[in-house]
């Protein structure tokens, strides 16, 4: 790979292909080929994604200055193995959920609009890579942006009318967390003069009782904590998620709310300081009740849905609560057990949406009512469905009981007892709510004259099933997760990876 | 006195405020976009406000001046207000296809016909 010497550019390559790709994949004009070009454009930042962690893992973090200007003047790309780590889970997700969309799209859209929402997609993923990637406070606004404008796009170009509505709402919040971000920048910059976000941490650390330094992180917590959905700021979320096409679900939902999450991450632990975040302001002990609260009520409310996505969506905000909690831990296992879940709730969600996506492509309906008998007529779907859900809830030997115990473990080390109580709870909600559908699904006969329904094609099936494949192959070897997700949590906590 | 010597974020503390409430409280979707748009505008005015120092000028190098102010806040504002652009563009748009959908605008309106769907 020393052709032209292009691998020194790989962390500008990551972004621009996407970016250049997504006007092309417009001028493609033909779906199929729109189809395929996405999934090369896809694949092609996964093989970079790929790597890129591998050589931050063997040499440590990569610096790129964009345009050959130095930080801190001009904009760097500093890949870490934190970030490195959500490339590869944002790139991986990406690329799956497009093999998948081929079917789907053209079963539930349009095929006029399919070029548009291909470009769409590639955008969104480029906003999203670019968040991650980034070094500089004000790029992460810009793609912030990139991403939000292209998947309310992607969410209003629904199957149902309620997507329309769905997209409105979720452009309204979204534009006051980005814009409610983008305050918190200026302050940073109007105190600092820079927006490398090494050189504002250095920078920061000089000025902590500054009241611009605390109404800055106000503003940019509530605008994370909107981005990210985490409860009660969560509104949006549901309705985004259930009445999006399919396949943007599966996006979506396996990468939106973690690339918000990993910018909480960022900004809390690199650019303020855990130090300050933590001990100084004690942001912990805000997150902490909207954790719990998220968990439970998230949880409580999946349990009364009579939408099988809507179920999910609010499942996921309840999974968001669990992120919080490993974060407020402030210690090792707890930040890995964040960084754990992060992956794996992407690989589950992922999973359990793909599925109800195959339900709808065959069945046409929403409802958990009109699930019956599916796990006779729909044998591998269901299964999928089961097995991933079996992973949420954390049971042993899938992803979801590595990333739990993870979190058990931390808040025992914590001496938080009623902590590891409320996680162990959130299991068991979990289990009513999924038990709800696998009820239906598998013990209830269907009525004689209700239409026959086929098991899923081939072509949403085997990508359901790498992610149900990947669900167990992560929960019994945990060395690539646990171990990246370790030394990422490390290097958080200021420790030498 | 001194308070006021900085009127400019009272100004924009007030349209930040306007804006918001706007957008929280408007029924009428169109109503609810120019809320969202005043409230931007405030933060731009909030960076414009940062690069602005009593009596500097423009960075250029001239013998007749010590004082430069800092351009970099304006500049990036103005990414700040095509972001806005595009998303009151895309806000709009969106409004369109909603009055062909439910044939209303109105929150209220729209509310009643999804649960109609339920």
């Amino acid at each position: 790979m020393t052709l032209l010497g292009i691998d020194n550019h790989l962390p500008a390559l990551q972004v621009v292909i996407p970016l250049m790709g997504a006007p092309l994949c417009f001028l493609l004009r033909r779906p199929v080929l729109a189809w395929g070009f996405s999934v090369a454009i896809s694949s092609a930042t996964l093989i970079i994604a790929f790597l890129l962690l591998q050589t931050t893992l063997q040499t440590g973090p990569l610096s790129y200055a964009l345009g050959g200007w130095a930080a801190p003047w001009g904009i760097e790309y500093r890949v870490d193995t934190l970030n490195g780590y959500i490339l590869l889970l944002v790139t991986a997700i990406s690329t799956l959920s497009l093999l998948y969309a081929r079917t789907s799209f053209e079963h539930e859209i349009n095929s006029a609009q399919l070029p548009l929402l291909y470009a769409g997609w590639l955008l969104c993923l480029t906003g999203f890579l670019g968040m991650t990637i980034t070094g500089d406070a004000f790029n992460v606004f810009v793609f912030l942006e990139i991403s939000s404008l292209s998947s309310y796009l992607l969410i209003s170009l629904g199957p149902d009318r309620r997507s329309l509505t769905a997209a409105f709402r979720y452009l309204v919040i979204g534009t006051i967390g980005a814009t409610f971000i983008l305050i918190a920048i200026g302050l940073f910059y109007s105190m600092t003069g820079t927006l490398n976000m090494a050189d504002l941490a250095i920078l920061l650390s000089k000025n902590t009782e500054s009241r611009t330094f605390h109404a800055a992180i106000g503003f940019l917590l509530i605008g994370l904590a909107i981005k990210a959905a985490i409860f009660p700021l969560h509104l949006w979320l549901p309705n985004a998620y259930t009445w999006a096409p399919s396949a943007v679900s599966v996006f979506l939902a396996a990468t939106a709310t973690k690339v918000a999450i990993y910018l909480l991450l960022r900004f809390l632990f690199t650019v303020i300081g855990a130090e300050h975040s933590f001990n100084l302001f004690t942001l912990n002990q805000a997150l902490l009740p909207l954790g719990v609260l998220a968990v439970l009520i998230g949880s409580v409310v999946a349990i009364y849905q009579d939408n099988i996505k809507k179920l999910l969506a609010y499942s996921s905000v309840a999974q968001i609560g669990y992120m919080v909690l490993g974060i407020t831990l402030v210690s090792l296992s707890g930040l890995t057990a964040t960084l754990l879940h992060l992956f794996n709730h992407a690989l589950m969600k992922g999973a359990l949406f793909m599925a109800v996506g195959a339900i709808f492509y065959r069945t046409g309906s929403l409802r958990i009512a009109d699930l019956t008998g599916l796990g006779r007529t729909m044998p591998l779907t269901m299964a999928a469905f089961l097995i991933s859900g079996l992973s949420l809830i954390g049971l042993p030997l899938t992803v979801g009981f590595v990333s739990k115990w993870y979190l058990v473990v931390g808040a025992v080390e914590a001496n938080q007892m009623w902590l590891a109580i409320i996680i162990l709870l959130g299991s068991l909600l979990a289990i009513i709510y999924f038990w709800k559908v696998i009820e239906i699904a598998y013990f209830h006969h269907k009525s004689s004259e209700a239409p026959v329904v086929n098991e899923a094609p081939l072509s949403l099936l085997i990508p359901t099933w790498i992610l149900v494949g990947a669900n167990i192959y992560f929960g019994i070897d945990t060395r690539l997760t646990a171990g990246v997700a370790e030394k990422a949590a490390l290097l958080l906590l200021g420790g030498t990876p | 006195m001194s308070n006021l010597g900085l009127y400019n974020y009272w100004i924009v503390i007030t349209l930040m405020m306007i804006g918001f409430y706007t957008v929280m409280a408007s029924h009428n979707l169109v109503k609810t976009l120019i809320g969202l748009n005043i409230f931007q505008t405030s933060v731009f005015m909030l960076y414009i406000s940062f690069g602005k120092i009593a009596n500097g000028t423009a960075p250029i190098l001239s013998e007749s001046h010590t004082l430069y102010a800092n351009p970099l806040p304006h500049v990036l504002i103005l990414t700040a207000i095509v972001v806005g652009v595009a998303t009151t563009a895309l806000g709009l748009a969106l409004v369109v296809r909603i009055k062909d959908a439910f044939g209303a605008v109105d929150e209220e309106t729209i509310t009643l016909e999804e649960e109609k769907e339920e």
